[in-house]
C-alpha cells in the first residue's frame, strides 16, 4: 500500500531512540569490531552505526521491539553514516557498506512484520543525519566567513550515504535532525542527482531540529523559514525532531501545519537530558505531552528521538489510533 | 490599467533568516542595490581594496534603511567574481540582521550564480537567467536554480537579442514561460519576468515608446502567465538624465507609479534616488509622463527643457542673443554647446573666409566646440541628448563644408577624401550602442568614414568586414560586463588573422586597466582605451596618421605594459592556491621542442675597463631625467613646454661630463659574465653544474601563488630552465657589472668644491653607464658569447623597450625579490675580482652596478611575484636551509599572511 495514502487515513508512526536502546547493551570496544577492522588503529568504541556490521542481532532486534510497540517506519541505523562523520573514526571507506547494512538490516525486519499483519505495512526510513560540520556557519569566531565544509563536499557525501541506503531497500529517505539547512539543501541536491541517475525515488521525508526557545534552528533559521528554504524539493513530509521535549515543540509545529504544503512529522526528544545526560521523561508523561498536538491535528507522522524507547512509542502508537491526522490547509501537493 | 486586473496571484516566498512572502499587499518589493559593484562605485572600490568589513556595512544599511532582498553583483572585468561573491555572502551569513533578509544573487556568469547558491541556506533569487544562449542552455540552468532551491529572475532576452518593443517583450516571456513551467516544471510563482527597462528621452526615435511598451508588457505578462512576478532596474529609465538628480527621481516615481498600477510588483530601486510620486512639481510631472507614456511629439525636447531650468535657474536669461556678439570661434562654441542650428551655417561660412582651408575649420573651431561637449558629458554636466544635437550642429557644419572640401580635392587632389575608415560594432552578447551610436557621429564629424555594424556583432563579422571594407581602424563598444570577455575574443581572433589594424575599446564597463591587462597582451596591433567620444578623435588621428603612429603604438604598449606589470604586483582579492597547485600550474613550455643553445665558453670571463664610449651609446636617457625630477620622455622631452628648455640645458650639461669621464677615464666599468649547464630539479630550484657535470651550487626560485585566471600560469623563473627528466642539459648566465669604479675620486673633487650640481651628475651618469653596460654586455651574450640570437639587430631605443630574446632579472626585483640569492651569485662570478662586493644586506657597492641571471628562453618574462602563502616560505626555507624566520624576514613584503 501507498505511504501517501495511507497518510491522508491515519496518524503513522516513526520509532524512537536507536542510541537510547544501543546503550542498553553495555557494549565494548570488541563489539565494534570484526575481522576485518580487528587491526583498524582507531577506536571505535561509540560508532553506533557501525554495529550494522558487527553486531547486527542487536540492531535487528531493536527493529523488531518497535515495530512490536506499534510503529510503522523504522528508521535505519546509519544517522552518521557519512564519510564526514565517519572520518572521526578513520572509517571513510566503509560508509557505502554501513548504510547499505543498515538499510538491509531494517528491510528485512519490516517484511517480517508486513508478512504476519499484511493489513499494516511496514516501512523503512533512510536515516541522514546532519554531518559533524556546518556548510553556512563558521566554527571559527573570529573568522566568520571560513567554512569548513563546502556544498560540494557535502553533495558528494551525501549522495554516497544515499546510494548505499537505497541498494539496501529503504521505502523512504530521511533527512533530519537538521541544525543547518544549507546541509539539508545539499542532502536534497545530491538524492535529486542520484534519483536522476538511477531512474529509482522515493519519498523524502525531512526534519529540523529547533535548538532552543529562540524557536531557530541552530544556522538561524526561523521554521517558516527553514520550511520554505527546502520547499523547492519534493517532500513527503516536513517536520522537527530532536533538541526539545514534545511541549516546547508544539509552537513551531503550529508554524509548520499552518504554512507547509506537504505532510508534517514530529518525532522529539522523551524531555531533556538530565544532568547524567539521561532523559527521565516516562512514557506516559511524554504520550500526555504529544496528545496535545494529536487533538490539535498539527500532525501526520509522529514518532520519538533521544531517550525514547519501545515503551514510549507504545503508548504513542495507542494514542495515534484515537486522532485523526493533520489535515492542510492548502491542498498536500508533491511537486 | 487598474489593479483590479490581476487575477491570478500565487506568493512568491523567500527566505534568509526569516521568511518573506510576497503577496498582492506587499504591493511592491524593494530590492537593495547598493552591494552591487557595477551599480555603486563606492562598493566596487571597498571589495577591490578588500575592505570587505566595510562592505558588509553596506548591506546592513540597506537592511536597515528597508531593503527586502539583498541584491548582490560582484561582475566587474579585473574582480575575481566568483571568490567575490562567496566571500562576500559567507560573511553576510554571518551577520544575523543582514542574513535576516533573502539575497539576490546578480550575475551574467553562470559560474558565480551557481557558487552564489552553493552559499545560501534560505531560498534567494537568480538574476538572471534567459533564453540569450538557446532552449537548452536555459532549461539546464532553470533545472539548477530549481534543485538548489531558489526563484529566477528571466530576462526578456533571446537569441536574437534583447526586446525592445512590447511585441517582442511578451512573445519571449511566454516562450520562457512555456519552458519553464512545462519542461522544467519550475514553479510559476518563483518565475520574475524582467521586461528590460531601457532609458527614454533620449533623443533617438526609436526610444520614445520603450516605457510605454515595458507597461503594457508587464500588463500582460501578469494576465496571460498565471502567478508570476514583474521586476526591473528602475533607475536606467532615466539615464539620459545622469547628473539631475531632481528630474531622475521624479522620472523614477512616475515610472514605478505607472508600472505598479501595471503589475510590476518588485523592482531594483536606490531609495534614496525616488521622490514621492505626489511630491513631484506638477509642471515637471506632466513632461515627465509625457515622456513616459510618449504623449507628445515634443516631449523629450519639453522634459530637456525643463532639467534646464531646474539645473541653474539663474543661467535662464541668458538665452537671448546676447551670444551672437561673441567673435566667430566663440558664437561656433555656443551653437555645438547649446546644440542651436540656427546660426550654423552663416557662422562657417564665415569661419570658412576666415581660415585658410576649408578642413581648418574642421580641425579648429568645430572641433574646439565637439571637444568642450566630449567633456562637459563625460562629466555628467550634459545629457545625452544634448549631445545628440550637438551632432547635429556639427554635421550640419561639415555638410556646408563638403562642397568646399570636395572643390579643393578636386583642384589640389589632396585632401577631401575621408580621412580613414572607422569600423564600429557593439560586441556579440551586447545591446547597448548609445555610446557607440556617438563615438560614430563624432567621428563622422571630424571627416572620417563610419562603418557602423550594429549591436551583437561576432567576431568573424567583424574581421570580415574589416576587411572587406578596408577599413583603418577598428573600434569596439560594450556596455555589460561579458563584453570585456568578448572583446577579448575579438581581439585574439584578429590576432589569429593576423589584422594587425589599430583596435578602439569603448564602453562603460571598459577601463584603462583591462585593456591593458586583459586585451593588449593578446593582439599585438595598437590597443587604445578610449575613454569618451571626445578621445576617440585624438586618438583615432594618431593612429591614422603614418607619422606618428608608431611611436603613439609604442607608447601605449609601453605603458599598458607598465600597468600589467603594476597590477600583477598588486594584490586584487587575497586569493591563493597551495604552492603544490601554483606548481601544476607552471608555465607550460614543450621542452622536447625547444632548441637548448650551448654557450661559447662555460665558466667566466671578465670585462675590464671597457671602452666608455661604447657604452655611452647604449644608454637610456629617460631615467635620466626622472633622476633630475623632470618629467618625460627623451627625446621628445626637449618639446615640452614647461621643462623642454631645462632638459636641454641639463642634457647637454651631461654630454659635456660624459665626454670628460671618458677622455680621462675617471670612470672605469667593469664586469663579469658566467655561464653554467643547469636543470631546474623539484620544480623551482636550479642545479647548478660544472664542466664536468658535478653539482655545484643551486638557485632558488619563488613561484606566484595567487589565484590566476584561465590560462595564465603561476610564473617561476625556474620554469624557464629544461626540468632534469628531460635528461638535457640547459644553460644559465649570471653576470655583474658596475660603472663606478674611480667615482669616489671623482666626487671628492666636486664636494670639496661644493659643487653638488656636478656631484649628482656624476653619480647620475655612473647609474645610467652602468645600465648602459648591462645592456650592451646582454646584447653581446645574444650575439655572441651565448649566441643564441645571432641574427638580433636592435636600434637602441628597441633594446631599451627590451624587444630581444631572453631576460636579465635579479635578486631583488619583482619576480625574484630574495636579495640573498645575490651572494650564491656573486660567489660564483667572484665579482670581488673585478671590484664589485656586496654588503651585509646584499646591496652592490659600487653602487652603480647591476647584476643578475640570463635566461635565454624565448618564452622567458619579468613578473611580479606577488603576495606567497606559508606553505612555499616554509618549503623555501628548508631548500635555502635558512630558518623560517630568516626566510619572512627577507620576504616581508611579499608574505600574504
Amino acid at each position: 500500500m501507498n505511504i501517501e495514502d495511507i497518510l491522508k487515513e491515519r496518524i503513522m508512526v516513526l520509532d524512537g531512540a536507536m542510541g537510547t536502546m544501543i546503550q542498553r547493551h553495555r557494549l565494548e570496544e570488541k563489539d565494534f569490531r570484526n575481522d576485518q577492522l580487528k587491526d583498524h588503529p582507531h577506536p571505535l568504541k561509540g560508532n553506533n552505526d557501525l554495529l550494522s556490521i558487527t553486531r547486527p542481532d542487536i540492531i535487528k532486534d531493536i527493529h523488531k521491539q518497535y515495530f512490536e510497540a506499534g510503529a510503522d517506519i523504522a528508521e535505519t541505523n546509519t544517522f552518521s553514516s557519512t564519510s564526514v562523520a565517519q572520518a572521526d573514526y578513520r572509517l571513510e571507506h566503509l560508509v557505502y557498506e554501513l548504510n547499505y547494512a543498515g538499510a538491509k538490516i531494517a528491510r528485512e525486519v519490516a517484511d517480517d512484520f508486513t508478512k504476519r499483519e499484511p493489513s499494516k505495512p511496514r516501512f523503512v526510513a533512510g536515516s541522514m543525519g546532519p554531518t559533524t560540520k556546518l556548510a553556512s556557519m563558521s566554527p571559527d569566531v573570529n573568522n566568520p566567513g571560513y567554512r569548513a565544509i563546502t556544498f560540494d563536499q557535502l553533495v558528494v557525501a551525501f549522495k554516497e550515504q544515499a546510494k548505499g541506503l537505497l541498494d539496501g531497500g529503504v521505502d523512504l529517505l530521511l533527512i533530519e535532525t537538521i541544525t543547518d539547512t544549507l546541509n539539508a539543501k545539499a542532502a536534497l541536491f545530491a538524492i535529486q542527482e542520484l534519483f536522476d541517475e538511477t531512474g529509482k525515488q522515493v519519498p523524502i521525508m525531512i526534519s529540523g531540529t529547533i535548538t532552543d526557545a529562540s524557536g531557530r534552528i541552530l544556522s538561524g533559521q526561523t521554521a517558516e523559514a527553514f520550511l520554505i528554504s527546502v520547499s523547492h524539493a519534493p517532500l513527503l513530509s516536513i517536520g522537527l525532531n530532536c533538541a526539545l521535549g514534545a511541549s516546547a515543540l508544539r509552537p513551531y509545529l503550529q508554524v509548520l501545519n499552518e504554512k507547509a504544503s506537504f505532510f508534517v512529522s514530529a518525532h522529539p526528544n522523551a524531555g531533556l537530558p538530565n544532568e547524567f545526560g539521561q532523559y527521565d521523561q516516562g512514557p506516559d508523561d511524554m504520550a500526555s505531552q504529544i496528545e496535545e498536538f494529536l487533538k490539535e491535528g498539527l500532525v501526520n507522522i509522529i514518532g520519538g528521538c533521544c531517550g525514547s524507547t519501545p515503551d514510549h512509542i507504545k503508548k504513542i502508537a495507542d494514542l495515534a489510533k484515537k486522532y485523526e491526522p493533520r489535515k492542510a490547509s492548502e491542498p498536500i501537493v508533491n511537486r | 490599467m487598474e489593479q483590479e486586473s490581476i487575477i491570478n496571484y500565487k506568493p512568491l516566498k523567500l527566505s534568509g533568516f526569516e521568511a518573506v512572502t510576497i503577496t498582492p499587499a506587499s504591493n511592491f518589493v524593494n530590492i537593495g542595490e547598493r552591494t552591487n559593484v557595477t551599480g555603486s562605485t563606492k562598493f566596487l572600490k571597498l571589495i577591490k581594496e578588500d575592505k570587505f568589513d566595510e562592505a558588509l556595512e553596506v548591506a546592513l544599511e540597506q537592511v536597515r534603511g528597508g531593503a527586502q532582498v539583498i541584491d548582490v553583483n560582484m561582475d566587474e572585468g579585473m574582480l575575481d567574481s566568483k571568490s567575490a561573491m562567496v566571500k562576500f555572502l559567507n560573511l553576510m551569513a554571518s551577520e544575523p540582521e543582514i542574513a535576516a533578509v533573502p539575497v539576490m544573487i546578480d550575475s551574467s556568469k553562470w559560474e558565480v550564480i551557481e557558487a552564489g547558491l552553493k552559499c545560501l541556506q534560505g531560498k534567494g533569487i537568480v538574476n538572471s537567467i534567459s533564453l540569450k544562449g538557446g532552449e537548452e542552455e536555459f532549461i539546464r540552468q532553470a533545472k539548477l536554480v530549481k534543485r538548489y532551491g531558489a526563484a529566477a529572475v528571466v530576462m526578456a532576452f533571446d537569441e536574437n537579442g534583447q526586446a525592445d518593443t512590447y511585441e517582442k517583450r511578451i512573445s519571449i516571456c511566454e516562450r520562457a514561460y512555456k519552458v519553464l513551467t512545462e519542461k522544467v516544471k519550475f514553479a510559476p510563482e518563483d518565475i520574475i519576468f524582467d521586461p528590460n527597462i531601457f532609458p527614454v528621452a533620449t533623443g533617438i526615435e526609436e526610444h520614445r515608446n520603450y516605457a510605454l511598451d515595458f507597461f503594457n508588457a508587464a500588463k500582460w505578462i501578469r494576465e496571460n502567465l498565471p502567478n508570476v512576478h514583474v521586476s526591473g532596474g528602475v533607475s536606467n529609465v532615466s539615464f539620459s538624465f545622469r547628473g539631475n538628480q531632481l528630474v531622475r527621481e521624479a522620472m523614477h516615481s512616475a515610472f514605478l507609479f505607472h508600472a505598479i498600477k501595471n503589475g510590476m510588483d518588485m523592482g531594483i530601486v536606490n531609495p534614496s534616488m525616488l521622490e514621492v510620486y505626489d511630491e513631484i512639481p506638477k509642471d515637471l510631472l506632466e513632461r515627465v509622463e509625457d515622456v513616459l507614456l510618449n504623449r507628445r511629439e515634443d516631449a523629450t525636447e519639453r522634459l530637456l527643457e525643463f532639467a534646464e531650468t531646474v539645473k541653474g535657474a539663474s543661467k535662464k536669461k541668458e538665452a537671448d542673443d546676447e551670444w551672437r556678439k561673441g567673435t566667430v570661434e566663440e558664437r561656433i562654441n555656443h551653437a555645438l554647446v547649446k546644440g542651436i542650428v540656427d546660426f550654423i551655417e552663416t557662422d562657417t561660412e564665415e569661419a570658412r573666409k576666415k581660415y585658410e582651408r576649408p578642413l581648418h575649420v574642421i580641425e579648429g573651431p568645430l572641433m574646439d566646440g565637439m571637444n568642450i561637449v566630449g567633456d562637459l558629458f563625460g562629466s555628467g554636466k550634459m545629457f545625452l541628448p544634448q549631445v545628440v544635437k550637438s551632432a547635429r550642429v556639427m554635421k550640419k557644419s561639415v555638410a556646408y563644408l563638403t562642397p568646399f572640401l570636395e572643390e579643393e580635392k578636386r583642384k589640389t587632389g589632396v585632401t577631401g577624401k575621408s580621412n580613414a575608415k572607422i569600423l564600429l560594432a557593439t560586441v556579440k552578447g551586447d545591446v547597448h550602442d548609445i555610446g557607440k551610436n556617438i563615438v560614430g557621429v563624432v567621428l563622422a564629424c571630424n571627416n572620417y568614414e563610419v562603418v557602423d555594424l550594429g549591436v551583437m556583432v561576432p567576431a568573424e563579422k567583424i574581421i570580415e568586414t574589416a576587411k572587406k571594407e578596408k577599413v583603418d581602424v577598428v573600434g569596439l563598444s560594450g556596455l555589460i560586463t561579458p563584453s570585456l570577455d568578448e572583446m577579448v575574443h575579438v581581439a585574439k581572433e584578429m590576432q589569429h588573422e593576423k589584422l594587425n589594424l589599430p583596435l578602439l575599446i569603448g564602453g562603460a564597463t571598459t577601463s584603462r586597466i583591462h585593456t591593458a591587462v586583459k586585451i593588449d597582451p593578446v593582439y599585438e596591433g595598437p590597443v587604445v582605451y578610449v575613454l569618451d567620444a571626445s578621445r576617440s578623435v585624438p586618438i583615432t588621428s594618431e593612429l591614422v596618421n603614418k607619422a606618428t603612429r608608431n611611436s603613439f603604438q609604442e607608447k601605449t604598449k609601453k605603458e599598458y605594459a607598465d600597468m600589467r606589470k603594476d597590477h600583477e604586483g598588486r594584490q586584487q582579492l587575497k586569493s591563493y592556491i597551495s604552492i603544490k597547485d601554483a606548481r601544476a600550474n607552471k608555465v607550460k613550455i614543450d621542452w622536447a621542442q625547444q632548441e637548448i643553445f650551448k654557450p661559447t665558453f662555460l665558466g667566466r670571463k671578465t670585462f675590464v675597463n671597457y671602452p666608455l664610449e661604447e657604452i655611452a651609446k647604449y644608454i637610456d636617457w629617460t631615467p635620466f631625467f626622472q633622476t633630475w625630477m623632470l618629467a618625460g620622455r627623451y627625446p621628445k622631452i626637449f618639446e615640452d613646454q614647461v621643462v623642454g628648455q631645462e632638459a636641454r640645458k641639463l642634457f647637454d650639461d651631461a654630454q659635456k661630463m660624459l665626454a670628460q669621464i671618458i677622455a680621462d677615464n675617471s670612470l672605469q666599468a667593469c664586469g663579469v659574465v658566467a655561464f653554467h649547464p643547469c636543470n631546474s630539479i623539484d620544480e623551482d630550484d636550479v642545479q647548478l653544474f660544472d664542466e664536468s657535470g658535478n653539482k655545484i651550487e643551486t638557485l632558488h626560485f619563488l613561484r606566484q601563488q595567487n589565484k590566476k585566471a584561465q590560462n595564465l600560469p603561476n610564473f617561476c623563473f625556474a620554469d624557464y630552465i629544461a626540468p632534469q627528466s628531460l635528461g638535457k642539459r640547459d644553460y644559465i648566465g649570471l653576470f655583474a657589472v658596475t660603472a663606478g669604479i674611480g667615482l669616489e675620486k671623482l666626487i671628492s673633487k666636486y664636494k670639496s668644491e661644493h659643487d653638488d650640481y656636478s656631484e649628482i651628475m656624476a653619480k647620475a651618469m655612473a647609474d645610467r653607464l652602468a645600465e648602459a653596460f648591462a645592456e650592451l654586455l646582454h646584447e653581446k651574450v645574444r650575439k655572441e658569447l651565448w649566441s643564441y640570437a645571432t641574427q638580433e639587430k636592435l636600434s637602441n631605443d628597441e633594446l631599451i623597450s627590451e624587444k630581444y630574446k631572453g631576460i636579465r632579472p635579479a635578486p631583488g626585483y619583482p619576480a625574484c625579490p630574495d636579495h640573498t640569492e645575490k651572494k650564491t651569485i656573486f660567489e660564483l662570478l667572484k665579482a670581488d675580482d673585478v671590484g664589485i662586493k656586496l654588503t651585509e644586506s646584499f646591496a652592490m657597492y659600487p653602487a652603480a652596478a647591476v647584476s643578475g641571471y640570463y635566461f635565454s628562453h624565448p618564452d622567458s618574462k619579468y613578473f611580479g611575484l606577488g603576495k606567497i602563502e606559508k606553505d612555499q616560505i616554509t618549503e623555501y626555507a628548508q631548500r635555502k636551509n635558512l630558518s623560517v624566520e630568516e626566510v619572512e624576514r627577507w620576504l616581508a613584503q611579499n608574505l600574504s599572511y
